[in-house]
């Protein structure tokens, strides 16, 4: 096992160059740059002290070598458009936000589907599966922009439960939660209901029953593990989205996480911003797809011998 | 008294086409420290009937309509699910048919055997793994207290059956229920796992019920036979009697159907030589054909066919298939598994060659091997005096066309998504056969007819047809290139032995009406007898004897040939009046 991490960390690396690499490249081929705006600079001599002091007045070349030669030292550079800030710096002050909101959003997500889905799932063809499959389809339907001013227009607006924006206190939390984590519940909950309908139905359920095993016993001690295994292969890569940040939900509720940094920074061509979150989020990626495998293993024991 | 009394039940499936009565209003009594088996076909409603009594019928689509079951003062149909829980898994147990799926992959074999003991708060968990470990033993498992904290997938078929029959067996149960045990398992594994039955049901004097398709596994076993037909049960009688003087045209037909060692016939009786079939006002009536006796005398007759033994289609010689083992994707190969390591043989053009041996003898690589399906390793393959062992996709595809294969399972090869006319098009189409699409049709149609399927089937899905239906298919699909050469990988060995008697028969005579030539794969000897004229024995991965299959049978030089043919189950008559003396 701690082979299989150590082995999968290393061939992190290369990944995480290519990817690298891909981001500078086609940042760059991209038009316009950092410090074209609509009235462009018009003194040259402001232009080329500004493009000296980034470094992009040397070759292609040799940009990309220092690029690579500061991301060895984990130094992401300083951002082009928050001046005199480093984009380490930026990440770090706006990840905590965005995986605070992530981790309300998964729990959300993981109390809603897996409950939806489980319900479904054991009273299958009834009114207690085709009303959460419905409602479930309408959330993976309704996007996210059109749920969140839904939600503050009917509860912070009418109700006035919660505050339209902001990111305060505890209360700020349940709305963009419920936003975000709701399109994740919905997928949660057909999945987990999948899964547990193709557990269910297979031989050794039929055993259980045949050994006088209650049928509570029969679902949690039987079915969860296997029913559970797409769930755990579909919350790698929602995990790592979901603690990235939505730039969609952040901005629709004001919070200064993440994600607004991810969409703003692309419109400014803010190169190494970009390259940084891009990283940031491919990092993510790579690991909480680790901890699934890992987590799979451990459900599934025909996965150990290989 | 007996033990368990079923009194007319009746279990019926709601389904949208309407009602399907599965059982039928049956009775029948298990006498305590008896075997009893009951017999019939996919369909017939045997397995139905024990997952009544054991509260294992999903409701809906199925309902209990009506009848009783006593045990020991409960009727299992009517008491509470609570009271049928304490009793199942506790004083009735049951071993299902498929030990690959029957235990749950995610468990310890240790946590599985140890389940019924402390549900049914019998022993504490320390006590309780004692047990298992010493019920392991006693299935025959050896180093039992290792072996017990495995996963299922790190044991063979066989060995987990055992483990399912040690599950049913901890908590000293008073009735088993066995529901095809050792269908899917290997003839050689089925003699031992019916023999480690016959032990255990002596030793603990327990009673079974022991549902089977195939009568020889009654006649090593059963004190008691129930015939099911159609949800009903025919005929029910004491072993001896239902070998001896079958009343009815259905237990004859079943009796008959099975291909046995020291028969002579040439094209196999099938149920429908025996059986007639009538609807009168939506009731099926059963009656016997009444030329039935004339009509089996006839098929002893039949002639064979006369096979030029310099004509050869196929010469393999020295072929080997070594696979590679590694330890990881990067790391170097530990070794090499040699699946087929140099085997020679010769197939006569007409004629069918048989190959026999247990799992993993190499006798499917073998046949994929000459197909060029897994690439071979060394050696020679000759077809029509070509030499064509390890020819690419390309060079292999003008020869797809005569060389075909049949696989073993006719449900997971067939698309499911392609209609019976797809399917059977689209190797005409691949390789240029038929110039459009109405003639293509047209030939698929001719080609349903020829193994015995009506042509309006051919805008259907593999869904809607039975396991015998859908391998008529495959081999319908097979000859749809004409080809010269078939390999039948265990093409009937999932089969019931009603309808394997059919398909074993179609082959034969598509053989005789387009000279095809076989090689024919098989773990059943019997089997491979009817059908084949020569015979090469497999073991690990070499012919350890081959020549006349008549001889080998008559005098097998090999003590492992030997073992193969003593697996087959015996049913004589004879053998039976011995056993139950």
């Amino acid at each position: 096992m701690w082979k299989l991490i150590a082995f999968r960390l290393l061939k992190a690396i290369p990944v995480l160059l290519i990817v690298a690499t891909l981001t500078f490249f086609m940042l760059r081929l991209t038009k316009g740059g950092p410090f074209d705006q609509e009235k462009p600079i018009q003194d040259e001599a402001i232009r080329k002290q500004l493009l000296a002091h980034y470094g992009m007045d040397k070759p292609l070349g040799s940009q990309y070598l220092d690029f690579i030669t500061n991301l060895a030292q984990g130094d992401l550079g300083p951002s082009f458009k928050h001046q005199g800030r480093q984009v380490n710096e930026v990440i770090a002050e706006a990840f905590p936000r965005s995986a605070e909101l992530g981790l309300w959003s998964l729990a959300v997500a993981m109390a809603l589907g897996l409950a939806a889905g489980l319900i479904a799932s054991l009273k299958k063809n009834s009114f207690l599966d085709y009303c959460p499959m419905a409602l479930a389809m309408i959330g993976i339907c309704v996007p996210t922009f059109v749920m969140g001013p839904l939600l503050i227009l009917s509860f912070s607006l009418e109700l006035e439960w919660f505050n339209a924006s902001g990111w305060n206190s505890f209360k700020d939390r349940i709305l963009p939660a419920l936003t975000l984590g709701g399109a994740y519940a919905a997928y949660i909950a057909r999945l987990t209901r999948g899964g547990m309908l193709e557990v269910l139905s297979q031989d050794y359920i039929r055993t259980a029953h045949a050994k006088g095993a209650s049928p509570a016993r029969v679902i949690l001690h039987h079915g969860l593990r296997g029913g559970l295994l797409p769930v755990v292969a579909f919350l790698g890569p929602a995990a790592a989205g979901l603690l990235a940040g939505s730039f969609v939900v952040e901005t629709i509720f004001q919070i200064p996480g993440l994600g607004r940094h991810f969409v703003e920074a692309a419109f400014n061509r803010d190169y190494t911003m970009v390259t940084g979150t891009v990283l940031f989020f491919a990092t993510l990626i790579i690991l909480f797809n680790l901890i699934v495998d890992v987590v799979q293993i451990w459900l599934n024991p025909r996965l150990r011998s290989t | 008294m007996a033990i368990l009394e079923v009194e007319n039940l009746k279990t019926w499936f709601h389904t949208r086409d309407g009602v399907v009565k599965a059982v039928d209003g049956i009775s029948f009594d298990l006498a305590p420290g008896k075997i009893l088996g009951i017999v019939g076909e996919s369909g017939s409603g045997k397995s139905v009937t024990v997952h009544s009594l054991m509260g294992l019928v999903p409701q809906p689509p199925g309902r209990i309509e009506g009848g009783s079951a006593h045990f020991d003062g409960s009727d299992l149909i009517r008491c509470a699910p609570r009271e049928l829980r304490a009793i199942r898994g506790k004083r009735i147990a049951m071993i299902f048919q498929d030990p690959m799926t029957s235990l749950n992959p995610y468990l310890r074999i240790s946590e599985q055997l140890i389940e019924p003991l402390l549900i049914h708060g019998l022993a504490e968990r320390e006590e309780a793994l004692k047990k298992a470990i010493a019920m392991l033993e006693k299935v025959g498992i050896k180093d039992a207290a290792e072996r017990i904290h495995s996963y299922p997938h790190e044991f063979s078929g066989g060995m987990r059956q055992r483990v399912m029959i040690a599950m049913a067996l901890i908590t000293d149960p008073e009735v088993l229920i066995a529901d095809e045990p050792t269908t899917a398992l290997d003839v050689t594994v089925q003699a031992q796992i019916l023999r480690l039955l016959k032990e255990l049901q002596a030793d603990l004097g327990v009673s079974v019920i022991f549902i089977t398709h195939d009568l020889g596994v009654i006649a090593e076993l059963a004190d008691r036979v129930v015939v099911m037909y159609r949800g009903h049960i025919v005929e029910q009688g004491d072993v001896l009697s239902i070998f001896d003087q079958p009343q009815h045209p259905y237990t004859k037909g079943l009796l008959a159907c099975r291909p046995r060692l020291e028969s002579t016939f040439k094209v196999l009786p099938t149920v429908s030589d025996y059986l007639d079939e009538m609807e009168v006002d939506g009731q099926v009536e059963l009656s016997e054909k009444p030329d039935a006796a004339a009509h089996i005398e006839s098929l002893q007759q039949v002639a064979d066919q006369e096979i030029d033994e310099n004509d050869l289609l196929l010469e393999v010689s020295g072929l080997q298939v070594h696979f590679p083992e590694r330890a990881g994707f990067f790391s170097a190969p530990k070794g090499v598994v040699k699946a087929v390591d140099g085997i020679s043989f010769t197939v006569p053009r007409g004629s069918t060659l048989g190959l026999v041996g247990e799992s993993g003898c190499g006798k499917t690589t073998t046949g994929r091997a000459i197909l060029n399906l897994v690439a071979p390793t060394e050696g020679s393959v000759q077809f029509a005096g070509q030499e064509i062992a390890g020819f690419d996709a390309a060079a292999m595809l003008p020869l797809r066309k005569r060389m075909q294969i049949i696989f073993q399972d006719p449900y997971s090869s067939l698309n499911p998504r392609l209609t019976i006319e797809q399917a059977l098009a689209e190797p005409m189409a691949v390789h240029g056969i038929g110039r459009h699409h109405a003639e293509r049709r047209d030939r698929a149609a001719a080609l349903l007819d020829e193994v015995g399927l009506d042509a309006r089937f051919l805008r259907r899905y593999p869904h809607e047809f039975s396991g015998g239906q859908r391998q008529r298919i495959c081999v319908a699909r097979a000859l749809s290139l004409e080809p010269e050469f078939i390999v039948c990988d265990e093409a009937v060995s999932a089969m019931d032995v009603s309808v394997q008697a059919q398909v074993l028969n179609l082959l034969k005579e598509l053989q005789l009406r387009r000279n095809l030539t076989y090689i024919f794969i098989s773990h059943d000897l019997s089997v491979v007898k009817f059908m084949a004229d020569t015979m090469a024995v497999m073991e690990g991965g070499r012919i350890i004897e081959q020549g006349c299959a008549e001889e080998i049978y008559a005098n097998p030089s090999e003590a492992y040939t030997r073992r193969l043919i003593d697996a087959i189950p015996r049913d004589s008559v004879s053998f039976i009046r011995e056993r139950v003396g």
